[in-house]
């Protein structure tokens, strides 16, 4: 660690004989952000995620033909200059149709993951702070949420509310909700406990302050990697119900819907299953490899571990 | 602060009769067994015994800091004319802070490692007084300059872990005067610190306690402390007091072979060397009684090097007034010893 002045903040100073320790006052996320960039693989996933995101956000911008627009004379033509990704068997452009896909997966990702993560941290949170019979009924109610296989959950609250875009999200979000929820309580019982907790409550902060500005910040980090993780499933997921049938619907373009309409002509036309497919794969392995990226970063004694050992 | 508005007389704090049972696997744990003292304004008092001995939790009771789930607290502690013991959530949570503030024992566990030190302070301050945040920071700042933090502006933006462990408890120490609070409880507050910053860390409590007027309960295990800020001592064994009084009387007369087992396990470099080697300390044998499983009689006959009388075994002593003592304070002690008390 280098002793500079702090960045944008008050003209460092340094009085004579100052016992503090003159270190660039650095934020957390930025030191996290800054140790994450020192590991090869997260920091490529990262960069690669982010393309994603932002041809997802400009879809159209980067496709030249309309990704619902047919061109029946073009039919399962294959990958070619005009049409790099080859196009399907009404003659509508594959590549337009990955990029409009990922917008949907990422959409549904995020979207569903971000309903679980709030909901189910808000529920392990209360569960793991006052524990008794609110952890009890909570942590009941989340066991009984666990006990159906994912998938099999997700297609039966698809099958109660009707297949679709938006009851994707919640059948996603439902399912991991337990998740979220059990990592918070298991990170909260831990905090709950700290020194600093009861300091807190000893100078008369109420259970408001404690739970979001002591409790929350300190058992956040295997939250965000459980999100980074269940963001690559619920990509996943998405594709497994789209390709049953279940998740986005013809025409709307989804990676799983296309695997399943490429299904059908794998042996003429590899490329209409082969480049959804191919997306999937980039996107779930970049989000994992993030999360453990993060895992790393985040876990205490390997962050000391890596700032102090660094390069 | 609010001491001053107080008659003299009245003390801060009373407690009478506290009594904490903690609920655990092998059965009611009797950790704290009828604890009576007073805390008057300016006044500290030392409560002193060794780990297990029940004192950090006779002080996390007082302010309703033990998990409700376990914990049954009676008795009264009445601060400032009001029953802690008795009184609601929301009103312990205003009292938390203005009425008595707490140090805790290790300065590197007691602060939040997310937040800066200025926004913990704050968030103190802002509990209690209906002040706007640039106020706040203003008076945190004081606070800092008045533990003697170097440069408390900057301080303010700083995390825990880029300050040293001094440092550290400074902060702490300005977290529990934020609020001028009419009682200052330290539990271990010196123990994780080397010396010198033990000895400043204690000027500076004695030196805000004369500015403005605060009650002190000082736990500690260091006899040396004690003898250094106390006024007055209670000696604290299996969960009971054993003895107290002046902290002339009792470190100058103990009269419970436990106060004697603990004097005589210090170094007294005033002592004559015996054959040119200093003599060695003796310990007290054997270890505290689990409080699951207290002896019928004197707490600490079990461990006792001079239990002599029958009644050692099956009566419980009562607290006996040895001497009128100094300063209008009896010396007490629970022993049915009655080889007087001077050595």
């Amino acid at each position: 660690m280098t002793a500079v002045p702090t960045p944008g903040g008050t003209p460092a100073a340094p009085t004579p004989g100052s016992p503090i320790v003159t270190r660039p006052v650095r934020p957390r996320w930025r030191e996290t952000l800054g140790l994450l960039a020192r590991d090869p693989t997260a920091a490529i996933a990262a960069v690669v995620l982010l393309a994603i995101i932002v041809v997802a956000i400009f879809d159209t911008a980067f496709a030249s033909q309309g990704p619902n627009e047919q061109d029946i004379a073009n039919r399962l033509q294959s990958p070619s200059w005009s049409h790099p990704f080859g196009t399907d068997d009404l003659g509508r452009d594959i590549l337009a149709r990955v990029i409009l896909g990922a917008s949907v997966s990422l959409k549904v990702g995020f979207l569903s993951v971000g309903l679980a993560l709030v909901v189910g941290t808000l529920v392990g949170l209360l569960a793991g702070f006052y524990g008794r019979w609110v952890d009890d009924v909570l942590m009941r109610i989340m066991d009984m949420l666990f006990a159906f296989p994912a998938v099999l959950l997700a297609i039966a609250i698809l099958a109660i509310r009707g297949p679709g875009t938006s009851n994707t999200v919640i059948a996603i979000a439902v399912v991991y909700v337990p998740i979220f929820a059990r990592v918070t309580r298991a990170s909260v019982l831990g905090v709950r406990e700290e020194v600093y907790v009861r300091a807190s409550r000893s100078v008369g902060a109420s259970d408001l302050r404690l739970l979001t500005r002591h409790v929350l910040p300190n058992a956040a980090p295997p939250i965000i990697v459980q999100t980074s993780i269940s963001l690559a499933f619920a990509v996943l997921a998405e594709a497994a119900l789209s390709f049953l049938g279940l998740g986005t619907q013809p025409p709307n373009p989804s990676w799983g819907l296309m695997l399943a309409e490429g299904n059908e002509f794998i042996n003429r036309a590899w490329w209409l299953a082969f480049f959804p497919g191919i997306a999937i794969v980039v996107t779930v392995l970049c989000f994992n490899l993030l999360g453990d990226g993060l895992r790393d970063v985040l876990d205490p004694r390997q962050r000391t571990l890596m700032a102090g050992g660094g390069r | 602060m609010t001491a001053t508005s107080l008659p003299a007389a009245e003390p801060v704090l009373e407690v009478d009769d506290l009594r904490v049972e903690l609920r655990t696997p092998r059965g009611p744990a009797h950790v704290v067994n009828g604890l009576s003292y007073t805390v008057g304004p300016g006044e500290t008092v030392a409560v002193v015994g060794e780990s297990g001995s029940g004192k950090s939790v006779s002080v996390l009771a007082l302010l309703g800091l033990l998990p409700a789930r376990v914990a049954t607290v009676t008795g009264r502690a009445v601060l400032q004319g009001e029953d802690l013991l008795t009184m609601s959530s929301d009103r312990l949570r205003q009292v938390r802070g203005p009425g008595a503030g707490m140090v805790f024992q290790d300065p590197m566990t007691s602060l939040n490692p997310v937040l800066s030190i200025g926004k913990q302070l704050i968030e103190g301050i802002r509990a209690h007084s209906d002040v706007s945040k640039e106020v706040a920071r203003r008076r945190a700042a004081d606070l800092l300059g008045e533990v003697g933090l170097p440069d408390p502006e900057r301080a303010l933006d700083r995390y825990p872990h880029e300050l040293s462990g001094g440092m550290r408890q400074r902060v702490v120490i300005a977290i529990a005067l934020s609020n001028s609070p009419a009682l200052l409880i330290a539990d271990e507050a010196t123990t994780a610190l080397d010396v010198t910053v033990q000895a400043q860390i204690i000027d500076l409590v004695e030196r805000l306690q004369a500015d403005h007027g605060t009650g002190v309960i000082w736990i500690t295990h260091d006899l040396g402390v004690v003898a250094g800020i106390a006024d007055r001592v209670l000696v604290m064994y299996g969960g009971r007091c054993v003895e107290d009084g002046t902290v002339d009387d009792v470190l100058e007369h103990p009269a419970h072979p436990y106060t004697r087992g603990l004097l005589g396990s210090l170094p007294d470099l005033a002592q004559p060397l015996v054959d040119g080697r200093v003599p060695d300390l003796t310990t007290v044998p054997g270890l505290p009684p689990p409080p699951t499983d207290l002896p019928a009689g004197c707490v600490f006959w079990p461990r006792c090097p001079v239990r002599s009388d029958p009644r050692c075994e099956t009566e419980q002593p009562p607290l006996a007034v040895l001497s009128p003592g100094s300063g209008g304070l009896e010396h007490r002690a629970a022993t049915w010893c009655e080889s007087g008390a001077d050595r």
